[in-house]
């Protein structure tokens, strides 16, 4: 049955379901509802909530528990997610499956608490030191905040990598009908974890390699995982593409808002088309390219002043005329907006 | 003859003639360390370092009190990075200063077994000082071993926390100077201000009497752990000849000479709590605490059988922190979902939830819903003259709008909607409750648009009101509403640009 | 003295490091460096072969943990309860008996 949830409550639910024993954060707006939703159904149910002392103890706290093979997670805010960054590149050096969630508020600095997309950089490209990738989902509804967030630890212990739950300030304060199925979560073995055990006593966690060649190989090893995973992983959503003459490109909140544009633009006559990412690494690039193959343009929109849009022209080689269009500071462009610029570029190729 | 064999003929030899080994390398050292790229019979530490033998000291009280299977040993970033190499526990191995925030975790994860943080003084007095505080603070049930020797060793003699005044180092060339860089962080007395540590003390690897000393807290510290006591701390006061420019036995001497007298030998706590209060956590299955409906809870309910007149319809509630305009919204969301609608609602957040304007995106639809960001609402539910004048520019051309006031504003220009007046909050404080003036509104506004039915506005109030008083003063607000527009709604309707008063 | 020493050391030449604690530290004052160097280059020590007393302080000082090993002479018959002599160190539970 549909429960109202908000997207910031729907991440914990999911993230229940999907087994994860302990969460361990910071409260940061606009996410602290997750991590009051965490102090509040984590220990019910036998499980760990602890409030560290700052972003960077919250990190190294879930290195710790996934370094014993618990399902765990935590959850901030850009300012809280940049100094988690050097403990991402730990689990990411020591293949540490992990889930964090970013919902994004504006910046840089203490910027502001309203929506933006501006940490795609920070997320998708590593953010941290060293060659690593993190999975990166960007859910566009609370029901997907749930189910990304389930895909999310899966992936994570398949690949054993951290995956970032990416969303904005709308997504994570917005609340729409959730509908959850419970079934116990399988969890996979973890043979390489550290118990206590005998049997686990030979094993060790760490991302030190202090020989070159050592230190490649186990560079060698994470690309082979991240070259799979581009392969196997990327997703992606479309919406009235088939005979897109336009298409736009967003993610997370950004696509609710072009849906809408595109139905707009359809009523008046114009073809226009959606192409939603919803794994932003690995990037759904083969699949845009299909998606974009007899458009004559594409629109970039972001709440930012362009990072996703570097992906976009990377996956379309210069094949198709890329624009971007933009908003900031916390502000959401409407639909009508959309439809304006849609019209005024559209009209420039005639 | 290897080097090995020569040394196994000797140890026979010594057995044969009536001999039997007393001291010899714990079993909790690997034999070979074959993490290590060269030299796998030799640790990487330097001669004379203390490193080695508080690692001996560690090892052998695991060994003796059998906890070797359940060990889990943290490393940090210092020269003890590489204790995984010896110890044949588990590792885990940490980034600089945070080994207690991920012993805590492991702890967490695995409350019965026994967690060792192992940290230098830049790791854990420096870099570290919120993780080390904090876990202390927290009462971990970890050990934390605190090998202080005054100096970052692995970097190469940069000053640490734990410098003494006037110590050289390459990055206090000219000695530590107070006016720059400060004082020797204590760390056990810090830590001893605090309430939750079980057992802290400071102990040197100075001459062999001290390292006894070393030995039994070492092993006290272990034990603690082991009986649940709590979070156990112990100082080591440690050499580090190659960086203090002394031959390993000069470099025991100053600890005697210089470092003791700065960092006292003691024991700063060692008690067992009187209990504590911890008030309950009720447990409850994941279904029941997560809200989950399972199948065998009964049959869903059935949707109630309204035609729904709009495709998607899109009210704003707007108002006053505190006059319920979130709630409202919420409502009308939950009300849509019971329904079968796609629904949403966004709300404005942030410090505007605790004073100052507040406002909401309620949308109703039959399709999926693409922004739930809306630019002209087919209903603006303003609560105030604020919002009243910033909102009603942008409602839908023949849109509705209703005020909670009796009257417009005089200078109030009309836009291009039906402006309803409804003393809501006069209403509500005649039921008996300001707080049920948002459901005063959604009478009206349910009897106005019809948009959804009354009766799923009583359902939604009876589960997500609790209070009992409250519901009473609720059912009578939503009727108040709903019979305003009824029979009051001309005396504050407002002519359209029609021509007609609706 | 006639008879054996009451204990015995046996230091591993390719692990010691040459750092002269356990000579430092030797109460009976019987370990000393090797005047010839192992293959690291550094002095390693060396049991003289006489008066070790088997208390075991040098293994404790010795920061490498393999490269000392102490022995005792077995006593003769089922060890009783003994008086601690002065200074000796009784280990709870320990296998190991370190004096000092």
């Amino acid at each position: 049955m549909r429960q109202l949830c908000k997207g910031n409550v729907a991440i914990v639910k999911g993230a229940i379901l999907a087994g994860c024993k302990a969460y361990y954060g910071y409260p940061i707006t606009p996410a602290s509802e997750i991590a009051e939703a965490a102090a509040l159904y984590f220990p019910q149910v036998g499980g760990t909530f602890l409030q560290a002392e700052s972003e960077i103890a919250a990190i190294n706290m879930v290195y710790g528990a996934a370094a014993t093979g618990q399902r765990v997670m935590s959850a901030s805010s850009g300012p809280g997610l940049s100094l988690m960054q050097e403990g991402i590149s730990y689990c990411a050096g020591s293949e540490l499956p992990c889930v964090i969630v970013d919902i994004v508020r504006g910046g840089p600095g203490l910027g502001n608490i309203a929506p933006e997309q501006s940490d795609y950089f920070a997320m998708v490209k590593g953010g941290g030191h060293g060659c690593y990738r993190n999975f990166v989902l960007a859910p566009a509804s609370v029901q997907e905040m749930a189910d990304l967030t389930v895909l999310a630890f899966e992936l994570a212990d398949t690949y054993r990598n951290p995956a970032i739950i990416l969303a904005d300030g709308f997504i994570g304060q917005m609340m729409e009908p959730l509908e959850l199925d419970y079934r116990e979560a399988k969890l996979p073995e973890k043979p390489w974890a550290v118990q206590g055990t005998h049997e686990t006593r030979k094993n060790v966690i760490s991302s030190i390699f202090l020989e070159p060649d050592d230190l490649e190989a186990h560079i060698r090893k994470l690309e082979a995982k991240y070259i799979r995973a581009s392969r196997l992983e990327a997703r992606h959503e479309t919406f009235e593409t088939n005979d897109a003459e336009v298409l736009l490109v967003g993610y997370g909140i950004t696509s609710r808002v072009l849906r809408s544009a595109v139905e707009m633009a359809r009523r008046e006559g114009l073809k226009a088309g959606l192409f939603r990412p919803i794994t932003l690494w690995p990037f759904p690039k083969e699949a845009l390219r299909k998606a974009a193959s007899k458009v004559s343009k594409v629109l970039v929109v972001e709440l930012s002043n362009g990072q996703m849009v570097e992906d976009v022209r990377l996956s379309l080689e210069g094949k198709v005329p890329v624009e971007f269009y933009g908003r900031t500071g916390g502000n959401v462009p409407s639909v009508e907006e959309i439809h304006s610029q849609l019209m005024q570029r559209v009209m420039s190729l005639v | 003859m290897s080097t090995d064999t020569k040394l196994d003929a000797q140890a026979s030899e010594i057995l044969a003639a009536g001999y039997e080994v007393t001291h010899s390398k714990s079993p909790l050292f690997y034999d070979h360390y074959e993490r290590k790229a060269d030299l796998q019979q030799q640790t990487h530490y330097c001669p004379g370092c203390g490193h080695g033998i508080a690692h001996k000291l560690i090892a052998e009280a695991l060994e003796e009190l059998g906890l070797q299977d359940k060990t889990i040993f943290v490393s940090p970033v210092g020269c003890s990075v590489f204790a995984y190499y010896y110890f044949d526990t588990g590792n885990v191995q940490m980034a600089h200063g945070r080994a207690p925030a991920g012993a805590t975790a492991i702890k967490r994860a695995c409350p019965g077994k026994i967690v060792i943080s192992y940290q230098g003084d830049g790791d854990l007095a420096a870099i570290g000082t919120a993780e080390i505080i904090h876990a202390a603070n927290r009462g971990e049930n970890i050990t934390v071993f605190f090998v202080n020797n005054a100096i970052y060793g692995m970097t190469g003699g940069q000053m640490a926390p734990t410098t003494l005044v006037g110590q050289r180092s390459t990055t206090s060339p000219f000695g530590r100077r107070p006016i720059n860089e400060g004082f020797p962080m204590h760390v056990c007395e810090l830590i001893a201000s605090l309430e939750a540590p079980a057992y802290i003390e400071r102990v040197a690897l100075s001459d062999n009497k001290n390292i006894m000393k070393a030995r039994k807290a070492i092993r006290k510290a272990l034990e603690l752990q082991r009986d649940g006591v709590g979070f156990s701390f112990v100082e080591i006061l440690s050499p580090c000849p190659t960086i203090w420019g002394k031959d390993p036995v000069e470099a025991r001497k100053w600890i005697a000479e210089k470092m003791i007298p700065q960092f006292p030998l003691n024991v700063f706590r060692d008690h067992k709590h009187d209990p504590v209060v911890n008030n309950p956590v009720p447990h409850h299955t994941i279904p029941e605490t997560l809200e989950i409906q399972t199948t065998d809870q009964g049959p869903r309910p059935e949707l109630p059988k309204h035609q729904h007149h709009f495709q998607q319809f899109e009210i704003k509630v707007a108002g006053f922190g505190g006059q319920g305009v979130l709630l409202l919204g919420q409502l009308l969301t939950e009300m849509g979902m019971r329904e079968g609608l796609e629904v949403s609602w966004l709300p404005s957040y942030g410090p505007e939830m605790r004073s100052g304007s507040a406002h909401c995106h309620v949308c109703l639809s039959k399709n999926r819903i693409g922004t739930p960001l809306i630019s002209h609402p087919d209903v603006l539910v303003a609560m105030n003259e604020i919002s009243l004048r910033k909102f009603a520019p942008q409602v839908a051309s023949g849109g509705l709008i209703l005020y909670n006031a009796s009257r417009l504003p005089e200078d109030f220009e009309l836009p291009q909607a039906r402006v309803i007046c409804i003393p809501a909050s006069e209403i509500a404080d005649k039921l008996g409750s300001t707080k049920s003036t948002n459901i005063v509104m959604m009478g009206a506004l349910l009897e106005e648009t019809e948009c959804l039915l009354t009766a799923t506005a009583e359902g939604v109030l009876e589960t997500k009101v609790k209070k009992v008083e409250l519901k009473e003063i609720n059912r009578k607000a939503l009727a108040a509403g709903h019979d305003f527009i009824d029979h009051y709604v001309r005396v504050g309707a407002v002519t359209q640009p029609d021509g007609f008063a609706y | 003295m006639a008879g054996p020493a009451r204990g015995n050391i046996l230091i591993d030449t390719e692990e010691c490091k040459g750092c002269g604690l356990c000579v430092e530290s030797c109460p009976p004052e019987c370990l000393e460096l090797l005047p010839e160097l192992n293959a690291y280059g550094v002095h390693p020590a060396h049991y003289t072969g006489e008066g070790c007393s088997g208390c075991g302080i040098c293994f404790y000082c010795c920061p490498e943990p393999g490269a000392i090993t102490v022995y005792r002479l077995t006593p003769p018959q089922k060890p009783v309860a003994h008086e601690p002599a002065p200074g000796e160190v009784q280990v709870p539970g320990g296998s190991h008996a370190a004096a000092l």
